[in-house]
């Protein structure tokens, strides 16, 4: 009983300093600056409905209207007399749903084929990295646009594309950590204590091996969101559905007598996607332990 | 040397066997989760078609046999140099790709030279003022890089270049009908080439600049470099022949994972420019619906990375004289 209890508390080495730990979240910089901005686009996100009653695919005003012309439409009206900043907030859901659902599924995807193959090594792994190698021999973004048409382009199979064609950096990631700690003693405690396999992947070497993946899973949003907005400027987009990308493939049109109806949705996806590697640097600043000293 | 590069040469080879069969099967398998066969599109460009003619031209191509015959046929063809015939083109899958790879070949050659130069420029002035106000400086400039969408930046440098200062043309890759010779020729692609290949470039500069910097910053640890400094050479040639040149390796690594990035963005930033390209066409394939040429721009885009990547092995034997050897 008593060595079960020593060998858990060798598993969970990160649990004891908590309060330390959020501190070092808010004096990192990049981290605060990172939230901060991420959380804005959040907020966004979440009550874009209520801040904005209106259709954000409906004419409320006539077209082409400047920012600061009229201040019922702030940031002006496109082509069609859209309201530009309702359809900024709306188009922040797109992107933010796309980038985390899409992450998601790369990281789970990731992770799996990475614990498989650096926990069992020997042929799996070579099979395995086999597979990851072929995935990152093909362009990334014509696969999306591979798969996409394969399929109808909607919001649900852009995710399931972006998401297939971005594993390999994750299963590459994991496979390193789970390579360098199956051999490690407590590892090694573990297993002379007969626990199975499958525990000993999920409870002991996956909660040691989660920081650089935490890190990775917030680049892995920020490129998400940047291939979506590439995907949908090519026109591959979801019709009923307000996206960035779009936004500025439509606002292309007005390039010579309204540049602003291009430039604010890529401005857009520049700070939320800014705010996501703030957070990635910060995240591997407190996390990584070689950074401490 | 010569011994060296042979036996690198011949791992590399040995090594992208297997993938290059993985890409080929791959391929096939998304030409079969395509919507509809050869025989629908013939059958659309004919305007009519009986359940007859149809079995008939699916016996013909080969259609209706086992998935695994289907495959070796596919095989067959390929060893042939065969991509199929695309009927909206009304060309063979390989003359159409060929006739565009000399443009996105230009394109990224241009685009990757200079996101390296400048890279490697903006990391090592970071590296040799870390922590100082020029590094960061540098450091918000090169994160606002790379978070900026590539073909944002081209269409923000359009309205800046084109359309208000109007130095720059923003369409094709150069100026039709004009018949120009000699110097003037060269001028008129150049001054096509650039905006394309500022905008491709944008991304990798962010990239390699936070690159160059960490592995300069690791190279200074190094024995070699505390040698370098006690025999008293001139620092700046150490940096420049000892520091540099070994934080190259993990850069020529990054750069020879980021081609496929590279070539995936030159669809979206070709068909912005209207630049002829293989990225425009796999983009013009979508939209005719045309999947062999979608596929074969997909497989010739793979080989091209692992070809890429071979190069880059036979450089960091070159660059690193320890590797290769044995």
């Amino acid at each position: 009983m008593t060595v079960e209890a020593e060998i858990v508390d060798l598993g969970s080495r990160a649990a004891p300093k908590k309060g330390r730990r959020l501190r070092a979240f808010l004096r990192n910089p990049n981290f605060v600056a990172g939230a901060a901005i991420l959380g804005f686009f959040v907020f966004l996100a979440l009550f874009a409905s209520l801040l904005f009653a209106d259709d954000p695919q409906a004419m409320v005003s006539s077209p082409l209207v400047w920012p600061g012309d009229d201040w019922q439409f702030p940031l002006g009206t496109d082509s069609l007399g859209r309201d530009v900043l309702a359809r900024l907030a709306y188009g922040a859901q797109a992107s933010l749903l796309v980038g985390i659902a899409s992450a998601t599924i790369g990281l789970a995807i990731g992770m799996v084929v990475g614990a498989t193959a650096g926990f069992f090594g020997g042929r799996i792994d070579s099979v395995l990295m086999r597979l990851v190698e072929l995935f990152q021999t093909t362009p990334t973004f014509l696969l999306v646009i591979v798969i996409v048409s394969i399929s109808d382009p909607s919001l649900g199979t852009i995710v399931v594309a972006i998401g297939l064609a971005s594993w390999p950096t994750v299963a590459r990631l994991v496979r390193a950590q789970f390579r360098s700690l199956r051999e490690s003693d407590f590892v090694m405690a573990a297993r002379s204590l007969g626990y199975s396999r499958l525990r000993i992947i999920v409870q002991e070497i996956l909660p040691n091996a989660l920081p650089p993946i935490i890190v990775a899973a917030s680049v892995m949003i920020a490129n998400a969101i940047l291939t979506e907005a590439g995907l949908s400027f090519l026109n591959m987009r979801d019709p009923n559905v307000v996206s960035w990308g779009g936004m500025i493939g439509d606002g292309r049109e007005q390039l010579r007598n309204a540049w602003f109806l291009t430039a604010l949705p890529g401005a857009a996806i520049a700070m939320a996607v800014l705010s996501l590697n703030l957070v990635g640097d910060g995240l591997n600043e407190i996390l990584n332990p070689r950074n401490e000293q | 040397m010569g011994r060296r590069i042979a036996t690198t040469l011949r791992r590399a080879a040995i090594h992208a066997g297997p993938t290059v069969l993985g890409i080929v099967v791959l391929d096939f398998l998304f030409l079969q989760l395509m919507p509809g066969d050869a025989a629908d599109v013939m059958a659309t460009e004919a305007g009519s078609a009986t359940e007859e003619s149809m079995a008939a031209l699916r016996h013909q191509f080969g259609l209706d046999l086992p998935l695994l015959s289907q495959l070796g046929n596919f095989l067959d063809h390929l060893a042939h140099g065969s991509l199929g015939y695309s009927p909206r083109f009304n060309t063979t899958v390989l003359d159409l790709i060929l006739q565009r790879l000399p443009g996105t070949l230009l394109l990224m050659i241009t685009a990757l030279s200079f996101a390296l130069l400048l890279g490697i420029v903006l990391g090592s002035v970071m590296a040799a003022w870390a922590g100082k106000w020029p590094d960061r400086l540098l450091s918000v400039v090169v994160l606002l890089l790379y978070s900026m969408p590539g073909f944002w930046v081209g269409l923000m440098a359009v309205v800046l270049f084109s359309v208000k200062l109007g130095w720059l043309p923003n369409d094709g890759s150069e100026t039709i009908g004009a018949h120009l010779t000699g110097f003037a020729f060269l001028a008129d692609r150049l001054s096509h080439l650039v905006l394309p290949a500022l905008a491709l470039a944008s991304f990798f500069v962010a990239v390699y600049a936070r690159l160059v910097r960490t592995s300069m910053l690791e190279v200074q640890r190094q024995d070699f470099m505390r040698t370098a400094q006690a025999k008293g050479l001139n620092p700046f040639l150490i940096q420049l022949r000892h520091a540099l040149r070994n934080a190259l390796i993990p850069v020529t690594t990054v750069a020879g994972m980021h081609l496929g990035n590279l070539l995936g963005g030159a669809v979206v930033v070709e068909t912005l420019f209207g630049w002829p390209g293989m990225g425009r066409l796999a983009l013009e394939a979508v939209l005719a619906r045309d999947f062999s040429v979608l596929l074969g721009v997909l497989l010739l885009s793979s080989l091209l990375v692992i070809v890429a990547n071979i190069a880059i092995d036979l450089l960091h034997a070159w660059l690193d004289p320890r590797i290769g050897e044995a």
